[in-house]
């Protein structure tokens, strides 16, 4: 079992007609043949796509979802109209919406948010290089030929430092079960503490590489969540970086969540809470692949 | 984006929220017209930059005793004294770091008579993902300190993005502040005020400290820190005309034209990476090694020989700069794009300072290729480890 896509996701795509939308759906479709199944654009429904695979295209979510029976989404939709898309797959009630966006203005998240915890709709980011189940789907914009299919499940803020964590395990000869960036954003549709439950719940998953970085206090609290988790008997092998050891306070680091304010959300706080839960903080992220490796060693 | 306490006060104004009267003042000529045109016989002057601790900071050109960034002034004529004082002088204060900050503009303000300082801000609250209050009846002084000794004195509430701010919350901000009276029915139409200026105009910080109630039992908001979502400026164009750019590093606005996520920092290695996460991670790892790094900047996901290039000149017209890594993880970006576009610029701004450049992933060995027959003095690096031990090897052995 991989968590949340597999080889029988089927994806519409919120913004295919863009270069980025087309750009990612030609790879995505190249990679293992992950099932892309149509495009979302208001005003070229009943057009076909252009790319290699002639996608349809629908004037709705909600149409898109009827006609193909697609269970996810990807947004590529710009960021002034990228929550609507978001909203528009919530409506539609798409299980699965992963949006990639950046730049979306944090209010905007805010009302998406309030919209997704009355909903059955899971969010991905935004702001998030997206999934990979290795030879199976890829959502998003995560190269592909670094995956191996494997045991390692991957967790990150931050999109280059997946790449690192996925290429670092591949090396290692572990691959991967699944990688999910849940994205670099302070208002976020998935945290890491819904992904680590997914992973510690997950047969295939045997070890977890997670990755953090300044700003907020989601890190500690899925260490304290860990914690709470291994006292019930539920534990694996992980692996953590943190990313902003260096980071001045008050600075927004190219990510809008990576920044320390008022003293909070800096790196110590957050390495000294993945420690304490067990977790193998590695202080280079070169080599996140042999720390990982040296945790499931024990 | 930031903006100077006046203009956060004259925003505020606009909605509807109690601030004293007051004049901006750009030359030291202004200022008695500006004290003129107020009430008296109380005057504030106040120091308008772009940093905080204002009124324990010390000029750096005058004594060591003469008065901070916020002077209470008590008459027209020492209201001129002070700014002849202050104005385009270098005021230093814990937030702007020892170089400090050229004072160019001042507010003279109506002076206020303060029974209680409280503390007031509105931010968005990760954790719920929603806009919150966060007050404190610890006003006035600096709010990490309450935080960090008296953290019961901080009290969070968070609004419901989908009701706004109800009666619940407001009793439970009045509550929190300990107002009656006039005061609390103050807090009834100002919490509102404050919540829907903060959401209408994408505001990321909004700090009042103080908010004060004046001995008339009236509140007032005595100080406005104001903070904007750089992601919403797209749709405001007002706020943007009030952007003050010589409070900016003028490195950081050089990259902003080429969408260059960069940051100053005080170190001599100059870094360029792809993705956030990897370039806080390549700070830290030269860090790990022994050295500094002079920036911060992530050239981002699908970056073009042009901006690859823009980001090199930005990093090698730092004099700081003493050594350069470059770490690229192809994902989407192509290394030999990147190979290419540092080789355009080494060829137009030329190269004094070492350089390590580590390409991993798409088209890495193309990008490798490239850099290897360019003739052009660069360290290839087999991994981030090996390519910070390099950089840091070469900068400490100049």
């Amino acid at each position: 079992m991989s968590i949340l896509i597999d080889k029988n996701t089927k994806i519409l795509v919120q913004g295919l007609t863009g270069n980025t939308g087309s750009f990612h759906t030609e790879q995505a479709l190249a990679y293992h043949g992950t099932k892309m199944v149509g495009g979302i654009h208001p005003k070229k429904g009943g057009e076909k796509w252009d790319g290699s695979v002639p996608l349809p295209i629908f004037s709705t979510v909600a149409e898109g979802k009827e006609k193909t029976g697609a269970n996810a989404s990807v947004v590529y939709v710009p960021p002034a109209g990228a929550a609507a898309a978001i909203i528009e797959a919530i409506d539609a009630e798409i299980p699965l919406i992963v949006c990639i966006t950046e730049g979306i203005p944090v209010m905007d998240m805010i009302k998406v948010k309030a919209r997704l915890d009355r909903s059955a709709s899971r969010l991905i980011g935004p702001n998030c290089p997206g999934i990979v189940t290795p030879d199976q789907c890829k959502i998003g914009i995560m190269p592909g030929n670094i995956f191996r299919k494997g045991s390692v499940g991957v967790v990150s803020r931050s999109g280059t430092l997946t790449y690192e964590a996925v290429f670092q395990t591949t090396n290692a000869g572990l691959g991967q079960s699944t990688a999910v960036g849940i994205g670099g954003d302070p208002v976020k549709g998935t945290e890491f503490i819904d992904m680590l439950e997914m992973f510690l719940a997950d047969e295939e998953t045997k070890s977890i590489i997670m990755i953090g970085e300044i700003g907020g206090s989601a890190e500690e609290d899925a260490a304290q969540f860990l914690i709470d988790e291994a006292k019930r008997g539920r534990s694996k092998p992980m692996a953590g970086f943190i990313a902003g050891r260096t980071a001045p306070e008050g600075r927004t680091m190219g990510h809008a969540g990576a920044v320390i304010s008022g003293g909070k959300g800096g790196a110590e706080d957050k390495i000294a809470a993945m420690e304490a839960a067990g977790i193998r903080v590695s202080p280079s992220p070169a080599r996140l692949g042999t720390t990982l490796v040296e945790a499931i060693k024990g | 984006m930031n903006i100077h306490e006046y203009q956060g006060k004259q925003l505020l104004k606009g909605f509807g929220a109690p601030v004293a009267d007051g004049v901006p003042v750009f030359k030291i000529e202004e200022a008695e017209a500006a004290a003129k045109a107020l009430p008296g016989p109380l005057y504030v002057v106040k120091s308008q930059i772009h940093a905080g601790g204002r009124g324990k900071g010390k000029f750096k050109e005058l004594t060591a005793e003469a008065k901070g960034g916020v002077r209470l002034a008590k008459s027209v004529d020492e209201v001129v004294a002070f700014a002849r004082e202050m104005l385009g002088n270098t005021l230093v204060t814990k937030q702007t770091g020892p170089a400090g900050k050229q004072v160019n503009r001042l507010y003279i303000e109506d002076g206020a008579d303060i029974d209680r300082e409280l503390y007031l801000s509105i931010l968005v609250d990760r954790s719920v993902g929603r806009v919150a209050f966060v007050v404190s009846t610890e006003g006035g002084m600096d709010i990490e300190a309450v935080a960090h000794d008296t953290p019961e004195k901080i009290i969070t509430v968070a609004i419901d993005p989908e009701k706004g701010v109800t009666a619940d919350d407001l009793k439970a901000l009045n509550g929190a502040l300990k107002l009656s009276g006039d005061a609390a029915k103050d807090g009834e139409s100002l919490f509102p005020i404050l919540y829907k200026a903060f959401v209408d105009k994408d505001m990321s910080l909004l700090e009042v400290n103080p908010l004060i109630v004046m001995k008339n039992g009236r509140l007032r908001v005595l100080d406005a820190k104001v903070s904007f979502d750089n992601n919403a400026l797209f749709r405001h164009a007002d706020v943007l005309e009030l952007r003050d750019t010589t409070e900016e590093d003028a490195k950081e606005i050089e990259a902003s034209k080429y969408d260059l996520a960069y940051v100053a920092l005080d170190g001599n290695i100059g870094c360029m990476v792809n993705g956030a996460g990897l370039a806080m991670a390549t700070m830290d790892i030269i860090k790990l090694y022994g050295a500094e790094p002079a920036n911060f900047l992530d050239v981002g996901g699908g970056a073009s020989k042009e901006k690859v290039t823009a980001a090199f000149k930005i990093i090698t017209a730092d004099p700081a700069v003493k050594g350069i890594l470059i770490n690229i993880f192809g994902g989407i970006m192509k290394c030999d794009i990147i190979a290419e576009g540092v080789i355009a610029a080494v060829k137009e701004v030329g190269l004094k300072v070492p350089l390590v450049v580590r390409l991993e992933g798409t088209n890495a060995e193309l990008g490798k290729k490239i850099i290897n027959e360019s003739g052009l003095n660069v360290v290839s690096a087999d991994d981030l480890d090996d390519a910070a031990k390099k950089i840091v090897a070469a900068v400490k052995g100049n």
